[in-house]
């Protein structure tokens, strides 16, 4: 039963993967005005165009492209950026661990504050609950590259305390590290603490409202295990669900949170490469989002079957 | 599911709503004065050309950055510009992109839905594969992957965002389908011949209005954020030409010498998401009845009540006393009271049946003695006394001292009794560890446990510790129950229908069982059901409950042989266990 639901899982993500790496593909394959032009620029002559689609593969058909770029990425090679012609993959590699800290870091920060103001909400009801409330429409409605630029222009531009751009590798103290992470982990968790609050929330009011939770409750155990043991377990299922959807909207995030903050991650090479035609980089950079949200939710979804002894049965 | 959800609220209204209350009155102005600001927002932008001080790209280096002046009411951008005027030309880009997308996710989303969710079967199948790519794909990237290949084009971003988007409308339209679909009214369109597409577009796409209109409020907060993001970033943007995301990229690089214009740039897009988000709630609420929804706050901070009511001198050596007791339920604005005015006692080691039909009040006064009730039901006047100790309106933790130790329960619907994610052997010795107050180690409370489920008459008791409630049959489940309800010595059980859900053979062994532990502890037994068949097999005594209210009491005898209310004869003879019996 619980191979089962590996296999599933798993060939689920890898049909994911081929979807997304075929659509990035197809795009750049379908359109007038193809890479080598794009490298060239518009005064190359027609020779000098026809040499380089030859030299890049460009004259085989799109199918058989596609293959060998998927056998290739397979393998580790995402081909060389148009730009600067170096290995994409090294390119990706180099900056993955910033992109890495500030979603993993705010997808631990939204899981926890969330999940404690959902119990919390849930728990106690009324003012608590308008709070998380007004929590979840502030955090879901507010653009966070705006709100990043807010805390940016109030927390390191009007009052010094953080700073305004930049990052700080792992490598060089994890004081340092955090020192530079707090503002972008702040903006990009925001988003995420308000849904998981809310989600945490309803899941936990249908669970306290449980037959059990009086049967417990009724037998003199106490609210505190009430609440962290038998209540959030049981409404750990849909809360670890939700998880899986941040992390992809997380990393959409590192999109604007590293504009803003001139980190130099994935997200902000995504745009850059949109700036500068870099096909290649682009289609890499997606990949790889799409393999780290895949990786991720995979994880939450084997993380809590091992934990949930009714999912490993059902 | 769950019990304490379904309560019936039958009983009488104290206060009644006067004119349109507060919290409906609240209900309707949330979403009325979004609206209202999101149509004057888009009419003060449709009108730019006649609004607007100042053309959108008139520049005066001379007076670059200024603040709020009588010439500039929001001040200017770094190249002097006014940005009242561009932001009113701004809005176009942004509520355009947002109007695309809004459309691409209003086709795609209820075609899809409408579709997987009325032709079933593979349809579904093939839908559901394709809402799960979407939901799991990161939007953005993508979209940057379509504005890698169409450069600077607004509508493909949006358009693209639409797409994805569309999986949770996708989602929610199929499920309000289905729930259409098994409906009368189309089974009866069904029979008289008409086509499925006159059936989806007549009968079913009415229906699911509401659901998609909240969704659509949704997702423009949310297409509005991504467009002027993109417009931040500068990957779908026409510079110089005015947008919103635009005009905050253009403030974030003068951050340092004008807070104003990323107050205002970003100011407009955060009051439109808000609004957005704000009718999407107060949408879902008008749809949504409140009378459903289980409220919130469980373990809410008691108000501190001051009780004026005393244990009257009659009392005597009861075990349990109840006065003048009455269970309310908060219902909107009303207080809805299911059990009035109730006396009664029960003496110690006695066995008393608490009987009328569902909705009479009587589970609810079992659960409220241990304060046991929902977060909307509490004790409207009155008291209870255990031992002489008042029980009625106490803190949590006051409870504790009475819960499994004082008053024990054993609940209705056995196969939701357990928690579900924990083995019985791991729930029973948590129970035993609270009333031995942590003296007990691991192995004494698993002894103690064992002891507990042998005295429940249950066998193999060992390997029955560790299985999970669901590998239990609902006769073993409800002794279980009864095991862990004795865990603490209680002086009072209150077994709340406990035989109902079970076989009859089941029944007659756990009513036994019960009979036999009141002998050999001393324990009293409150029985609350709605069968005098229970009643004539263990009780020495009887309440009879109507409408909230206690409506005859008596020993076995006159209650059986000589009842003096037609209701309790009804009950009498709605009994066919009885019948057989005499």
């Amino acid at each position: 039963m619980m191979w089962n639901l590996i296999l599933r899982r798993v060939a689920m993500s890898i049909l994911l993967l081929l979807l997304v790496s075929a659509v990035t593909f197809a795009l750049q394959a379908f359109i007038p005005g193809d890479a080598a032009r794009a490298m060239l620029g518009p005064e190359a002559t027609d020779e000098q165009y026809q040499a380089l689609r030859a030299e890049m593969n460009l004259d085989q058909p799109v199918v058989q492209r596609y293959l060998s770029y998927l056998a290739g990425a397979v393998q580790g090679d995402f081909g060389t950026s148009l730009y600067t012609g170096r290995e994409v993959l090294a390119l990706i590699l180099q900056r993955l661990p910033v992109s890495l800290s500030l979603m993993l870091g705010s997808l631990v920060i939204a899981v926890a504050a969330g999940v404690l103001f959902g119990v919390w909400s849930a728990a106690r009801g009324g003012a608590v609950s308008k709070f998380v409330d007004a929590l979840s429409l502030v955090g879901f409605s507010l653009p966070n590259f705006w709100l990043a630029l807010v805390l940016a222009a109030t927390f390191a531009v009007a009052i010094p305390i953080f700073p305004a751009t930049g990052y700080s590798p792992l490598s060089d103290g994890v004081g340092y590290w955090a020192y530079f992470l707090v503002l972008p982990w702040f903006a990009l968790s925001i988003h995420g603490i308000s849904v998981i609050a809310k989600v945490t929330r309803d899941a936990m009011m249908s669970v306290l409202n449980m037959d059990y939770i009086r049967t417990l409750r009724a037998a003199g155990i106490g609210r505190g295990s009430v609440i962290w043991k038998h209540g959030l377990r049981n409404a750990g299922i849909g809360i670890s669900t939700q998880v899986g959807l941040m992390a992809a909207s997380a990393m959409a995030g590192t999109v604007f949170v590293e504009s803003v903050f001139a980190m130099p991650g994935l997200g902000l090479m995504a745009v850059d490469s949109i700036h500068t035609h870099d096909a290649m980089v682009t289609q890499g950079v997606v990949l790889t989002f799409a393999i780290v949200v895949v990786l991720i939710n995979l994880i939450v979804d084997l993380l809590y079957s091992v934990i949930n002894p009714r999912v490993r049965v059902s | 599911m769950s019990v304490t959800q379904s309560v019936k609220l039958v009983g009488r209204i104290r206060q009644a709503p006067k004119g349109l209350s507060r919290t409906a009155m609240r209900k309707y102005a949330v979403p009325a004065i979004s609206l209202g600001f999101i149509l004057l927002v888009i009419l003060a932008v449709a009108l730019a050309d006649v609004l607007a001080p100042y053309g959108p790209l008139e520049q005066d280096l001379t007076r670059s950055l200024e603040p709020p002046s009588a010439a500039h009411w929001l001040g200017t951008d770094s190249v002097g510009r006014d940005i009242l005027s561009r932001l009113l030309y701004g809005g176009r880009p942004a509520l355009l992109g947002v109007a695309l997308a809004l459309i691409v996710f209003l086709i795609i989303g209820t075609a899809l839905g409408v579709i997987a969710g009325y032709l079933g079967g593979w349809a579904d199948r093939v839908v559901g594969v394709v809402v799960d790519l979407f939901m799991a794909l990161p939007n953005i990237i993508l979209i940057l992957a379509v504005l890698a290949v169409f450069s600077q084009s607004q509508a493909a971003a949006m358009i693209t965002f639409g797409i994805l988007a569309s999986a949770n409308l996708i989602r929610i339209v199929r499920a309000a389908v289905i729930s259409f679909r098994d409906e009368l009214y189309v089974s009866a369109a069904v029979v008289s011949g008409l086509s499925d597409g006159r059936i989806m577009s007549r009968h079913i796409l009415p229906g699911v209005v509401g659901p998609v209109l909240v969704q659509a409020s949704i997702l423009s907060g949310i297409a509005l954020s991504v467009q002027t993001g993109l417009g931040f970033l500068g990957v779908a943007d026409r510079p110089p030409h005015p947008s919103w995301g635009g005009m905050i990229g253009e403030a974030s690089q003068a951050l340092s010498s004008s807070g104003y214009f990323l107050l205002f740039s970003g100011g407009i897009v955060a009051l439109m998401t808000f609004a957005f988000g704000f009718l999407g709630d107060g949408l879902r609420d008008l749809a949504s009845d409140t009378r459903k929804q289980a409220a919130a706050g469980l373990f809410r901070r008691a108000k501190k009540s001051h009780r004026d009511v005393v244990l009257p001198e009659t009392a005597g050596d009861e075990l349990l006393t109840v006065v003048d007791y009455s269970v309310g339920f908060r219902v909107g604005d009303a207080m809805v009271e299911t059990v009035r005015h109730l006396d009664w006692g029960v003496s110690p080691g006695e066995i008393v049946g608490l009987v009328g039909e569902s909705g009479s009040g009587k589970s609810v006064t079992a659960v409220s003695l241990l304060g046991l009730l929902p977060a909307n039901g509490e004790v409207t006047s009155g008291g209870a006394w255990l031992e002489g100790r008042l029980i009625t309106g106490l803190a949590e933790k006051d409870y504790q001292q009475v819960r499994g130790s004082g008053i024990a329960l054993v609940s209705q619907e056995p196969m939701v009794a357990l928690d579900p994610s924990f083995t019985i052997g791991s729930q029973l010795e948590e129970v035993v560890r609270v009333h031995s107050q942590g003296k007990q180690g691991r192995a004494e409370a698993h002894a103690r446990a064992v002891e507990l489920l042998n005295r429940v008459r249950l066998r193999d008791v060992e390997s029955l510790m560790r299985k999970l409630p669901h590998e239990l049959s609902g006769g073993m489940i409800q002794r279980v129950v009864i095991a862990m309800a004795l865990a603490g010595n209680p002086k009072l059980l209150i077994a709340d229908e406990p035989t109902t859900a079970l076989d009859v053979t089941v029944q007659a062994e756990i009513l036994d069982l019960l009979r036999d532990l009141r002998d050999s502890t001393g324990m009293a037994i409150v029985i609350v059901t709605h069968d005098l068949g229970v009643v004539a097999d263990v009780c020495d005594r009887v309440l009879i409950m109507s409408q909230g209210e206690i409506v005859e009491r008596g020993d076995l005898d006159t209650i059986f042989y000589s009842p003096a209310e037609d209701y309790t004869r009804q009950l009498i003879s709605s009994t066919p266990s009885l019948l057989e019996r005499s």
